[in-house]
This record gives C-alpha cells, structure tokens and sequence, in this order.
C-alpha cells in the first residue's frame, strides 16, 4: 500500500493557530518579563492570522473579487462589496482532507471565522479585569487560543474522532480556565463541577459514537451517513442507543436541559472574562456539532434525533425562562436566559425534515451568531463595570446606571432588549426567524409556546432596564475603562442595532453557507 | 406623485432628531436639548403637511408610495404608502409630538435630553406603523414603540410608575406577539409580506377566525376594550403628561388602525360573523366604563375611563359595517386625538402648580385661573360631545349608522351622550366651580403664554372640526367605500 501525502490546505487554520500557540509556549518559557503582554498581542495575532487563513485558502481571490474590481468601475464595486464578499466566502467548494476525517466548507469556514473574531473580543473585554484581580498570565492566554484551536478542529471536524479530538482539546481547556483563579473556593468549586460533569458528557458521547461505529464500521461521518441509507448494514437499534448518547453529550455542551445544571454553578463561579468564553464562543462549538454529528453525519436518522431535540429544547425554554425570573445575580440571570436561548436554538434546528429545510438551518445558524453577538456585549458591559476588588454582577450593581453613565445604561438597554426580542434589535429577527422555521415545519403548538415564554422572558430582561433607568444609584463610581475597550465595545452593541435595522445581509450570508453545504 | 420621500421623512427626521438630541444629554445643556427637540418635532411636523396637501382624495390606493427591499431572503420590503384612512392619523402624530414637547418644556427638569429623544423616536415609529405597507415592517415600528414610552412612564412617571410601565409593556406585547404569530402564518401561506397580498389571499372560515382572534388580542389591548383595558388607567395615571398625551392622542389608535388594515380587510368573514361579539364589547366599553368614569376621584382616571368609553365608540362604528358608522369612527379618532389630548394637558397644568390629581383637593379653581377655565370648560363639552366640537360630529354619525344597522345597538350607543356628559361636567364642576376651599387652590397662577398658546391651538382645532368636517373626511370618503367593498364581498 502506497502513502500518498494528504492535501494540508483545507487544515491550514488550524495548523497555523496552533504552530503560533506551540511558538508561544516556547516563548513563555524563555521570556518571563512582561510575558504576559507579548502572548496578549501574539493570540490576537494568531486568531487574525487564522481568520485570515480560513478566508483565503480553498478560494480564488483573483478569479472572483480581484477580477470584478478590475471589470467594474470603483463606486459600483464599493457599493456592491457586501454581495462580492458573500459571492466570494460561497465561491469555494467542501474539501476532505486526511481520509475524510477532516473537512473545510463554507459553513466552516464562517463558524471559523465567527468564533475567532467572539475569542478576540473576549479578549479585550476581559483584560483589564484580569489584571485588575492579578490574574492575567501567559497561561490564560494560552489556554483561550488553544480552546479556541480545538473549537476550530470541532467545527472542520469530518470524522467521530476528529469531532472527540476537538471537543477534548474545548473541554480540557475550558476546566483550567474557569480555575484559573486557583485561590477563589467558589472558581474551584465551580471548575470541579464543570470537570466532572464535563468528563461525564465526554464519556457519555463516546460511548454513543462507540455503538454508531458498530453499527455502521466506520468513523468518518461521510461512510457513516452512507451506510445509513443501506438498510442492510445499519443496525437500527443500536444506531438509535448510540444516537441517545450522542444527542446527550452535545446537550451538555449546549447547556440545555436536562443537562444544564452546570450552567448557573459555572458561569458564577468562573472569572467573568472566562464566563464570557464560555457563553459565547463554546456555545458556537455547540452548534457545529450539531452540524457535523447530526445534520452531517446521521441524517438519515433526522427523524429521531429531530424529536429529541423538539423535545430538548422546548423543556429548556421552559426550564430557562422561568428560574431566570427569581435570579438576582446578574451571571446566574444570562446563565438562565441562556439555557432558554439555547433551546430556540434547537427549536429552530430541529424543524428541519428529511428532504432538507433550508429555513431551519439558516433560522439555527442566525440565532447562533446573533446569540453570541449579543450575549458578547451583555457580559462586556459587566466586565465594563467591574472594578478591582468589586464585580459588578449583582442586578442591583446596575441600580441607577442611568445617573452614573448614559451611555452605557443605553448600550446595557440595547443588549436587554435585543436579548427579550424586541425589534429593531439583532434578537428580534433571531426569533422571528425560528418562529417562521417551526411554522413551517408545522409545528404551530410549539411556536405558540415558544411565544409565550418570550413573553415571560421579556419580563426579567425589562427588569434589568428598570434597575438601570428607574432606580436610584447606590454608588456614583464613574465607569472606567481604556478608549479602545469602550470603542469595541460600543461597536459590538450598535451592531446588534445596524444588524437588527438591516438583518438582510446577515440572513443572506447564513442562506448562502447553509445552501453550499446542503 | 412626487418624488420626495415625505413618509420617510416623517419618519426618520424625528428618529435622527430625537438620537442627536441625545448628544445634549447632561442637564446643563437642557435649554439645547429643548431647542432642539422642537426644532426637529416641527421639521417633523412640517414634511407631513404636503402629505395633506397633495393628497388625491378621489382615489382610495396608496399615495406617497415608497418601495425598496429590505430583507432580501424573506421577501420582506421597505415599503411605505398612505390611504385616506392613515393619512390623517401621520398628519395629527406629528402635529401632537410638538404640543407635547411644548408641554413639558419647563415641567420637565430631570433628564431632559432623554425625555424629548423618547417622544421624538416615539413619534417616528408611530408614523412608521401608520405608514408601513409591509406585515413585518408594520410589526417592527409595531413593538419597537413600546420601548420609549416604557422607558418614558417609568423614568418621569408618577409614585407607582414602575408597576404601570411593566403593565404597559407586557400587556401590550403579549398581544403583539400572537399577532406576530399571525403574520408567520400569512406569510407561509401567501409567500409575502406585503399587506396588500394578504388583503387578496384566500382563507378558510377556520384560518379567518383563528387569525382574527390573534389579531383582536392584539388590537384589543391596544384601543383597549373591555376587558383588557385594566392597563390603560394605571398608565395614564403614573405617565407624566407628555406620556398621557401620546397614549390617549396617537397610541391608542394604534389599535383601531390594526382592525382596520388588518381584520377587515384580512379576515372579512371572520370580521363579519365576530360582529356581534365586537358590538357587544364595544357597548361594554361606552356603558359600563362611561359608569366607572363617573365615580372616579382621579380626574386623570377619569379622563383615561372616559378614553376607553369613546374608543368603544371607534369599535362599534367599524363593526356595524356601514360608510356612516365607519367615517363617524375615524373621525371620532381624530377628534379623540385632539380632545383627549387637551383634557390630559388641562389636567397636566393643573398638576404641575398643584401636585395632585384628586377631585378632592380642588374646588373653585375659576376663581383664580379664568383663563384656564374657559379653554377646559371647552375641551370639557368637546369630551361630552357638544355640537360645534369634533366630539359631536363623530358620535352623532356612529350613532346614526348604529340605528341603521339596528335600533337599540343605537339606541344604547346614544348613552354615552348622557354618560359622557356626566363623568365630564361633574368633575367640571367639581374641580373648577363653588367657593375656593383649599388655600394651596387661592394662590395659583393663572395658564402663561406658553400653556396659552398650545391650548389655543388645540382648541381651534377642536371647534374647526367640529364647525367644518369636511376636510378631514373628504379624505376618507374613496378609502373607506373600498375597504367596506372589499369587507362585504368577503373571501369565501
């Protein structure tokens, strides 16, 4: 048998990111001084330099954007850019690579993109907090890049292995990360749990993608997706018990119920610049699983893991929506709200049908940047506010916002109501579009339901705008914070804004990525 | 047709207006933040004025039309249009927003810059939803007004104006939300979510009657009607004056707009065989609320029951499905407009000097503000429906085509006459007649230039319509024959 060299340019982005983190380990070892800061810039460094990787290999510049710019006169080309970029990001085609266990597509290739850019604003969102509480080190910088490495290895993933893989290099990461504040009981407190209950999920998935292997003899998820449709190979009941487990370990990942009980606990307990991590770029690992394993890999069983997630996501909306009413820690709150979040998520997932539902991936695929967007802001203005030796995440820390600042109760008011679902926001169309998917899926019952709870969800978000805006302030503490720390971060809040006046583009972008892969 | 995008501009100059007012958001800089304000407000006022101008009044289509995409994968546009029906309502929408400013130029003292940007956006969201020709965009401006007047009642409002605002909010968008529900279900099924397809789909007697039961619970709370009113005082009551104003001025109407470019024409069967349930509440309303004002001790309560009476009005003249009850009903709404609006700003002058709304505590007030008590004693008769006020006109033609369409609806209808002028002149005389019992009443001042001159404009306003109709519902006349055509042919 001959070894032929496998093609390495599908896996381009996820080998620079990780030669930059292996350099800068090497770097942290020799140069002790102000380490810390060097490794700041080099993973923002390596995450646009993946980002990068991932928007030019397997497309050809040249060919499509490159030759319109030549054809077409400038202010013609300037005011169609938004159309030539998603002509380009569409332009290439899915490409396997390592005996199909690996695999770069434009749906990817965005969800790449996506969590490099949430992890670069994790980033600054979260630095001075950690400096403020003597935590910033080389180490917690490391750390993101590579949980941010295997987020990317998860999403290219083609394979059960490679999806395990990813999801171990996430999930090993993510423990050491929520206790990187190793003095604070209530960090190892929260990291233990999140470790044990993480490894459970862990062993749980692997003993589901054990079975799906022994009913089908194979691990890369195209040969899986095959033998499926053969009736003669596929064991149906073994296939369904390895589904079971499978659609358990994403759930936890996802956080939804019944596997949400970390959550809450973590997302305290954890520093809020890693809770921010946590909520808003792993959420996005959640979704590609979602993708790989079962849009991707067991389609043909969609009749049966699609009730299971209908059934998922309807109890955490419940579940959600409900406990998040008598929260009054503001992180235990957005834990809540996102359990629920989570679970339109999976409503709109799972309206899927088996000759394909293009509205329902694309409805899944919104909700998740737009979630992350806006859950990105919510935890910004917290760290925002955030002082040495004071964290703002009490509800009643927000008290009077509106006198000590403005602007910032405007921005917090943006993210409320984005997140309660009120237009002009982003959360708005978000949910809109999940309510088209279910209706068309014929599921009117559940986006009644579904309704409803928004209603009750609406209320807690209204409650934060009235602590800020009717309440009187408990401390005048003006908010401090870097210029550059301020900008980004009002950018991301007006974004929700411009993205919920002209949700077009966005929709867009989504129906193309989805359409390429379908 | 012209080429200048008044409707938009109607819309957005207040929107931009109101953000960059913002900019003067410290309190030292409040007289800018004022100037501004009604800068933009009259701007805003003055792009509507052509609106009326050049309107054709002969043809019942939409004019001023505006069409571009907007949502590209859901065939969801910008489009934006206005009939004899919506006209008006984007006319006296603007018209109000600079009485309100007006209003709250010296009462307001905290947060001022945020006071005059809540009620500049809101005024352009408002024109957006009279305006939109598109479910979806009709929906977005629908909800997205909530939010300032939320943020107004619970930063100006009164003791209690946490629980109002909340109330407010989550009454109106749990009808808002199932009326979204309905909008889902008409875009699967038409493909589009322009209205005027959804006026020209076909449905079934079932599909019609759940979609008009999802589109009532959303309107209902709006107007509101009997029994989702319970809303309505406690927001007029906590809201500061500017906030009374535009709820009982323009968002009320909001509500009876929806039945009218979404129930009728939508689901006319459904519309037709639910007439009877919608008269019955609708006399609900002008009874047994028109009782309920009369024992109020709050004059703003009173004002706001006195509201809810005479949208029931509105409603009853839409349901009984003839040109006469529904021409009386709109202009019955334009009129409320002005009338309401007035009462709430007497009620707000009195407020500012006195720092209360009970009955109680006044008595005599004429003595020291005749001024004052003449333009009330008008808006007063304007509210119990005098001939020569716009309060009469409207009601006397709903009351008519009441007995046409049957002679007790009509006959019950006609007791709001009495009923209204009850609640009205008892409190009158009340607040304003007899001896002068309270000292703090003996010292107060009598209305200022700027109290006179909004009163003044409101009350021209009031007697014009009420001497001189014709203008306003010479507009209405070919959109409300169209709209009862295609009501009567139905779509089964």
């Amino acid at each position: 048998m001959e070894f032929q060299i496998p093609s390495f340019s599908p896996a381009a982005p996820e080998i620079t990111v990780a030669a930059i983190g292996l350099f800068m380990l090497l770097l942290v070892s020799f140069a002790r001084r102000s380490a810390s800061q060097i490794t700041y810039y080099l993973t923002h460094a390596a995450l646009l330099i993946g980002a990068g990787v991932t928007i030019f290999v397997g497309r050809d510049f040249s060919a499509t954007v490159g030759k319109l710019y030549a054809q077409a006169p400038l202010g013609e080309f300037i005011r169609n850019i938004g159309q030539i970029a998603l002509g380009y990001l569409g332009s290439s085609e899915p490409q396997f690579t390592f005996g199909q266990m690996y695999l770069a597509d434009p749906l990817g290739d965005l969800l790449k993109i996506a969590v490099c850019a949430a992890v670069a604003l994790v980033l600054v969102y979260g630095r001075r907090y950690l400096q403020d509480r003597k935590l910033e080190s080389p180490e917690y910088y490391l750390l993101v890049l590579f949980a941010t490495l295997g987020i990317m290895v998860l999403i290219s993933a083609a394979s059960l292995i490679t999806v395990y893989v990813g999801l171990e290099l996430l999930s090993l990461s993510s423990y050491a990360l929520v206790a990187i504040n190793r003095d604070s009981v209530r960090s190892t407190e929260a990291a233990m749990k999140y470790f044990v209950l993480g490894a459970l999920a862990s062993g749980l998935l692997l003993y589901g993608m054990s079975m799906v292997y022994g009913a089908t003899q194979s691990l890369g998820l195209v040969d899986v997706g095959l033998a499926l449709v053969d009736p003669q190979t596929a064991n149906r009941t073994v296939l369904l018990f390895g589904l079971v487990f499978l659609v358990a370990g994403i759930a936890f990942k996802l956080g939804v119920v019944p596997f949400h009980m970390w959550i809450p606990d973590v997302y305290e307990g954890a520093p809020t610049a890693v809770t921010l991590f946590i909520a808003s770029a792993s959420k996005l690992a959640a979704f590609a699983m979602l993708c790989r394993l079962l849009a991707f890999g067991l389609w043909g069983l969609v009749d049966h893991w699609k009730l299971m997630l209908l059934f998922v996501g309807v109890s955490s909306i419940i579940l959600g929506n409900i406990s998040a009413i008598a929260q009054t820690n503001l992180k235990r709150m957005l834990a809540y709200s996102g359990i629920s979040h989570m679970g339109f998520l999976l409503l709109g997932f799972a309206s899927t049908s088996l000759n394909g539902s293009t509205i329902a991936y694309v409805s899944a695929l919104f909700y998740a940047l737009s979630y992350m967007l806006t859950t990105l802001a919510g935890f910004g203005v917290m760290l925002l506010m955030s002082r040495a030796g004071f964290e703002a995440e009490d509800i009643d820390d927000l008290k009077g916002l509106n006198k000590r600042s403005s602007w910032w109760a405007g921005m917090m008011a943006i993210v409320m109501f984005s997140m309660a679902g009120i237009p002009f926001f982003l959360g708005f169309f978000a949910k809109f579009f999940v309510l088209q998917a279910l209706w068309s899926a014929g599921h009117a019952s559940l986006a009644v339901l579904a309704v409803a709870m928004s209603l009750i969800g609406a209320f807690y978000y209204l409650r934060i705008v009235k602590v800020m805006f009717f309440d009187e302030p408990v401390n005048l503490a003006p908010i401090e914070a870097g210029r550059g720390v301020r900008t980004v971060l009002s950018a991301n809040v007006l974004a929700l804004a411009v993205f919920g006046l002209f949700p077009g583009f966005l929709v867009q972008l989504c129906v193309i990525v989805i359409q390429s892969v379908q | 047709m012209t080429s200048v995008p008044y409707l938009s501009l109607s819309i957005w100059i207040p929107i931009f207006g109101g953000l960059l007012t913002l900019c003067a958001n410290s309190d030292r800089h409040a007289h800018v933040a004022r100037a501004m304000g009604l800068f933009f407000a009259l701007m805003g006022f003055l792009v509507t004025l052509p609106l009326y101008m050049q309107f054709d009044a002969s043809s019942s289509a939409m004019q001023f039309v505006e069409f571009t995409s907007w949502i590209r994968g859901f065939n969801a546009h910008y489009s934006l249009g206005v009939d004899g029906i919506s006209m008006p309502f984007v006319v006296l929408n603007s018209f109000i927003t600079v009485i309100v400013l007006l209003a709250g130029w010296a009462v307001i003292q905290k947060k001022v810059a945020q006071y005059i940007a809540a009620f500049l956006i809101m005024s352009g969201l408002m024109n957006g939803i009279f305006a939109a020709q598109d479910g979806l965009l009709f929906y977005v401006f629908f909800e997205a007004s909530l939010i300032p007047l939320y943020l107004a009642i619970g930063i100006w409002g009164g003791a209690n104006r946490v629980y109002a605002a909340f109330k407010f909010f989550l009454y109106t968008l749990a009808g808002s939300l199932l009326m979204l529900l309905a909008f889902v279900y008409l875009f699967q099924h038409s493909g589009s979510f322009a209205i005027a397809d959804w006026h020209a789909l076909k449905l079934d007697m079932h599909s019609q009657t759940l979609i008009f039961w999802a589109f009532l619970a959303s309107f209902a709370v709006k107007v509101p009607m009997w029994p989702v009113h319970t809303w309505l005082p406690d927001a007029h009551v906590e809201a500061p004056t500017g906030g009374s104003v535009v709820l009982a001025a323009i968002a009320l109407k909001l509500g009876a707009y929806g039945f009218l470019r979404f129930s009728l024409p939508v689901v006319p069967d459904a519309s037709q065989a639910m007439a009877p349930v919608m008269i019955a509440l609708s006399l609900i309303a002008v009874i047994y609320i028109g009782f309920v004002a009369i024992v109020q001790t709050d004059m703003k309560k009173l004002v706001a029951y006195s509201s809810i009476s005479h949208m029931g009005f509105v409603t009853l003249g839409f349901f009984i499905f003839n040109p006469l009850g529904m021409e009386g009903a709109l202009v019955q709404m334009i009129s409320h407009g002005f009338v309401s609006a007035a009462m709430f700003l007497c009620i707000g002058v009195l407020y500012d000097r006195m720092h209360s709304r009970q009955i109680a505590d006044y008595g005599g007030v004429v003595n020291v503000m005749p001024k004052f008590a003449a333009f009330f004693m008008l808006f007063a008769m304007a509210n119990a429906g005098l001939p020569a006020t716009s309060g009469f006109v409207g009601e006397f033609w709903v009351i008519l085509g009441a007995i046409k369409f049957n002679f007790w609806v009509g006959f019950a209808a006609a007791s709001t006459l009495i009923l209204g002028a009850a609640y009205t002149l008892w409190m009158y005389k009340r607040v304003m007649f007899g001896a002068v019992t309270n000292p703090n009443v003996a010292g107060l001042a009598d209305i200022n230039l700027r109290e006179g001159f909004f009163l003044a404009v409101l009350a021209l306003c009031v007697l014009a319509m009420g001497l001189y109709p014709f203008p306003i519902n010479d507009v209405m006349h070919a959109s409300v024959a169209d709209l009862l055509r295609h009501v009567t042919a139905g779509k089964l």
